[in-house]
């Protein structure tokens, strides 16, 4: 393994190999039981399976949260001569890793759960689609996939199913937008990458106008082991509405960066102080979670346990559940500006409250970092913020006004004071 | 028979087809959402965000143009957040647009001033940044102004999708995309075949012709010089509406009385040399067909393209070059009138042909280049001086402060001017095929064509029909049994997917009419805006009001033709036709690479 993202977590199931196994045998794979959940899943009906993983409450986890089986069965339902799977190996998210570690140190979890996911919902073909920038993950995977071809867990008739399903890499070109879903979709058909509008959504109409279904690395990987042990044993980790198990990364000003596997059923500053060794340099002031499109969690609300229910009645979310925590020492109009010059650097300018709103939030943000922000010109962010949270075509521009508005609620005179 | 779905729009209840858009059904209600990137003929990519409204039950607000409606959906167009959000939309798009409205060709025609206006905007609450980084691009007819781009994408959409010619696309990413041509490249050094269907679609003034009128004052202001003026068929159907009036306004008396009171001297009628195009075509097209059926020849060169559409010659000559022996080799009427004027018009006025200007009012804006081509100038004089789009001689109505619908009514001049009903549906996608079987299948077997020849008929598609001679006139005894196949279509891409059928084998013609512009010149790149299917429906049906309203609709009858024929020409594709009436191609196909 190249990279040294360190594993905080101990009795972990999604990141069990990783470090124990040589990613690039797959014998090392199978001789800790891998591939033992497609060899049961080709015996099952595909309802089944489907069934199976809706029971599970598995969610999305590349930051949606969506019912995984619930978007699977729509691809079930709908009849075409094709269809497709699609992993979300975009990753672009900052502070997040997690995709990276998984596909580089256990790349044959991600071609079962691939499998298993296709089988169930009828796709022969499927892709990963890796950020470019990750020319180890693609090489890994590469070399991943010409194993699993050669002991039949891709290509015709897999484990003597009468499944036939062969998958490849496709890359990304740098673009953060590209891990919203449908801009994936246009960038692997050649055009550039930009969002689609929805309806109609991809279970439906997705890669070449075929049902298609995106699913994150993570989400994609748990898949195995619900089909190996059930869904009632992914239901007894975490709380009943976020089941399972979350990858989360911690970064910042945090002694022991690196990431954890846990249920959510720790509080994020239990988090931070037992696997994350504690806060850098002082206490913490705020915690950016879910990258930098995340919200900001103030020190009292890093003090709860954010489950997916609790997330919901307060409208936050921990997305990707990358963890950056910053210190007193750190300023919020100083960070907020770095996060806004990332997303004007990213918005992909096909909508205009996107990519002119991202645009201005760094001007305004600017004149606060310089000392020249007035009152008028919050006012205006925040009315500007508003508006991008409402009318953009996709998830970039909604998303990416969350930290100010969170600033704006919870540290509002710190940003005046500038 | 479609379904039909129960939707309320702001508290009104109405029915409305299932497959209606928001802003379809909010239309049947009496509510007129504004738009900016929407355009009918168009894909709708809902990117503008101008047109959101509140769906309820959905969190984010939802572009009406692109959403479709279901039973009970309940839709509030007009909400306190509604309307502020549109307003800080539309004031992002005018932060990034040049708002030097005053000198700008689409002051007062312009969709942004009509959302402004319409949204009561008094203040830009961010500083006004237009793009100056790109330059404008002043190569080529169509003329580019960045820093008045909104970044619909119309013209993107227009030029990719539905003329095929890719002579634009986006570049750039974010707060630095930008509509811009191919490889950035100046438009001259792009395939662009100046068709100015983008021009049509642009809501602003970034996309405009270059502007030739202060050329014609400069003919009229000097006494030297004698202007004679020619007129498309499309004009009597379209200049009406340019100043002002309604779509599908007509009067072809109304034009010649323009023409003479900004102060040509003459005013005549490219319908003329329309009615002479369809004898030297028709000519040309018997003659291709007596050699394959009478003589036998097997290297006919079949179909034959109609020419006088100056963009589907581009377009011809940068991307299927190896199909120009196809083509007509006659001049378009545009280009046979010129030189006409400079020879015999000069010398039966006695007039020095160096002292007369040819003016073409144009629907077109490829025109400008077809005037231009060095091989133009049979005459040996530039054939035609200058070429004025359709919005060109408007202003200059206007600035020759002419109240267009008083003016009364004339007659053409001679002796140029006299015309029939086949030379006005030129001006149709069609027109051109039915004026030339008007003449051809009167010719061949003796009986006239129903007029009114509706298979070829049609603004969209592709239309195709078998023409089989059952009775044949004398001489023409050789055709007795053959089915002649024709078709017609409009718009590049159209004619894209046309070629290619034909040279793949799986369609055979022998007579094709193509027009760059999609339904026709009605529909030209230099015509009034803004332009859709629904308003060219006007002005083609103008069209066809026109010709019916004729006592001459066959280009053979007309005397004027006759007497050119006598007097000069001797008979169509004669040595004297084919030196002054037709011409050459080149191929351009490196502008495709």
């Amino acid at each position: 393994m190249k990279f040294n993202t360190k594993i905080l977590s101990t009795d972990n199931v999604l990141l069990k190999n990783i470090g124990s196994i040589d990613p690039l045998k797959i014998d090392d794979y199978i001789a800790a039981g891998g591939y033992e959940a497609l060899k049961k899943a080709v015996k099952m009906d595909r309802k089944e399976i489907i069934d199976v993983v809706s029971d599970s409450g598995l969610r999305g986890r590349g930051g949606a949260n969506f019912p995984t089986g619930r978007k699977w069965l729509f691809t079930y339902n709908t009849q075409a001569d094709q269809k497709y799977l699609v992993i979300n190996a975009d990753e672009g998210e900052p502070g997040t890793i997690k995709d990276r570690v998984l596909m580089e140190g256990d790349p044959h979890q991600i071609i079962e759960g691939m499998v298993i996911a296709a089988y169930a919902i009828g796709a022969t073909k499927g892709f990963i689609y890796i950020r470019g920038e990750y020319s180890d993950s693609i090489k890994t995977m590469n070399a991943a996939i010409k194993q699993a071809e050669e002991k039949g867990m891709l290509g015709k008739n897999i484990l003597n199913s009468g499944f036939d399903f062969e998958m490849s890499v496709a890359m990304g070109g740098g673009a953060y937008v590209c891990g919203e879903e449908t801009a994936l979709i246009d960038s692997m058909e050649g055009k550039r990458g930009e969002p689609r509008l929805k309806p109609p959504y991809p279970p439906v109409e997705g890669l070449f106008g075929k049902p298609t279904i995106v699913n994150n690395v993570e989400t994609i990987v748990n898949v195995p082991h619900i089909i190996a042990k059930g869904g009632e044993w992914f239901r007894s980790l975490g709380a009943s509405c976020s089941p399972g198990t979350k990858l989360f990364m911690l970064s910042g000003d945090v002694n022991e960066p690196g990431i954890v596997e846990t249920p959510v059923d720790l509080s994020f500053e239990e988090v931070i102080n037992k696997f994350g060794k504690g806060v850098t340099g002082g206490k913490v002031k705020f915690a950016q979670i879910g990258g930098s499109s995340g919200n900001i969690f103030t020190p009292e609300m890093l003090k709860k346990v954010w489950t997916y229910e609790r997330c919901c009645e307060f409208k936050v979310s921990y997305g990707t559940g990358s963890i950056f925590v910053c210190n007193e020492e750190r300023g919020i109009v100083d960070h907020l500006l770095t996060v806004a010059e990332f997303f004007e650097h990213e918005s992909c300018g096909k909508c205009t409250p996107c990519r002119e709103g991202t645009h201005r939030v760094r001007e305004i943000m600017e004149k606060f970092a310089y000392g020249e922000g007035t009152v008028s010109d919050l006012e205006l962010l925040n009315e500007l913020c508003h508006v991008m949270k409402r009318s953009p075509i996709c998830g970039l521009g909604q998303a990416c006004v969350n930290p100010v508005l969170d600033a704006i609620e919870h540290y509002k005179n710190e940003i005046l004071a500038n | 028979m479609s379904d039909k779905v129960k939707v309320v729009i702001d508290g009104i209840e109405i029915e409305v087809p299932a497959d209606f858009t928001v802003l379809q059904a909010a239309q049947i209600a009496g509510i007129d959402i504004p738009t900016l990137c929407y355009h009918p003929d168009l894909r709708t990519t809902g990117n503008c965000r101008v047109c959101i409204v509140e769906i309820e039950g959905m969190p984010l607000f939802q572009p009406s143009c692109a959403f479709k409606v279901y039973s009970n959906m309940k839709v509030r167009t007009n909400t306190p957040e509604l309307r502020k959000a549109r307003k800080m939309i539309v004031e992002l798009i005018v932060s990034r647009h040049n708002t030097d409205c005053l000198k700008c060709d689409s002051n007062l025609n312009c969709e942004l001033q009509n959302l402004t206006d319409k949204m009561n905007i008094r203040d830009v609450r961010f500083e006004i940044q237009p793009d100056f980084e790109h330059p404008m691009d002043n190569s080529n007819i169509v003329q580019r102004d960045p820093s008045k781009c909104v970044n619909c994408g119309r013209c993107i959409r227009m030029c990719n999708e539905i003329q095929t010619v890719n002579a634009l696309e986006w570049t750039g990413r974010g707060y630095h995309k930008m509509a811009m041509t191919t490889m950035e490249k100046p438009l001259a050094e792009t395939a662009c075949i100046s068709c100015g269907q983008c021009i049509n679609v642009c809501p602003v003034g970034a996309l405009t012709e270059r502007d030739d009128t202060e050329i014609a004052w400069s003919f009229i202001d000097d006494p030297e010089i004698h202007t004679v003026v020619q007129t498309a068929p499309a004009i009597r159907a379209g200049l009406g509406e340019a100043c002002g009036l309604e779509q599908g306004h007509l009067s072809a008396g109304k034009m010649f009385a323009a023409i003479k009171k900004v102060g040509f001297d003459k005013a005549m009628d490219t319908d003329f040399t329309a009615d002479l195009t369809i004898l030297e075509e028709g000519t040309e097209f018997l003659g291709r067909v007596t050699r394959a059926v009478k003589d036998g020849a097997t290297d006919v060169a079949f179909p034959m393209f109609t020419s006088c559409s100056p963009g589907w010659i581009n377009f011809m000559e940068t991307f299927y070059p190896e199909l120009l022996p196809n083509l007509s080799t006659c001049k378009s009427p545009q280009q046979m009138f010129g030189p006409l004027a400079k020879t015999y018009y000069a010398e039966k006025a006695g007039i020095d042909p160096s002292k007369i200007r040819v003016v073409s009012m144009m629907p077109c804006t490829a025109k400008k280049l077809e005037c231009a081509r060095p091989e133009m100038n049979a005459s040996g004089y530039q054939d035609v001086d200058v070429v004025l789009t359709t919005r060109e001689f408007a202003k200059m109505i206007k600035t020759a402060n002419i109240d267009f619908d008083k003016l009364a009514e004339i007659k053409p001049d001679d002796p140029m001017g006299i015309s029939t009903g086949a030379a006005d549906i030129f001006a149709n996608t069609g027109g051109v095929m039915e004026a030339a079987l008007r003449t051809v299948y009167e010719l061949v077997t003796g009986d006239p064509l129903t007029l009114n020849f509706t298979p070829v008929r049609g603004l969209k598609g592709i239309k195709e029909a078998d023409i089989t001679i059952e009775k044949t006139a004398p001489g023409y005894e050789f055709l007795k049994g053959v089915t002649v196949k024709v078709a017609v279509a409009s718009s590049t891409g159209l004619a894209r997917k046309l070629l290619d059928a034909v040279k793949a084998g799986d369609k055979t013609y022998h007579f094709v009419e193509i027009m760059c512009c999609p339904g026709g010149c009605i529909g030209g790149g230099g015509q009034a805006k803004p332009t859709s299917w629904e308003i060219k429906a006007k002005r083609a049906a103008a069209i066809y009001r026109e010709d019916e309203s004729r006592e001459l609709r066959k280009s053979h009858e007309s005397p004027a033709v006759a007497q050119i024929y006598k007097e000069f020409l001797g008979k169509p594709n004669s040595h004297k036709a084919h030196e002054l009436l037709h011409t050459h191609y080149k191929s351009k196909s490196h502008l495709a690479k």
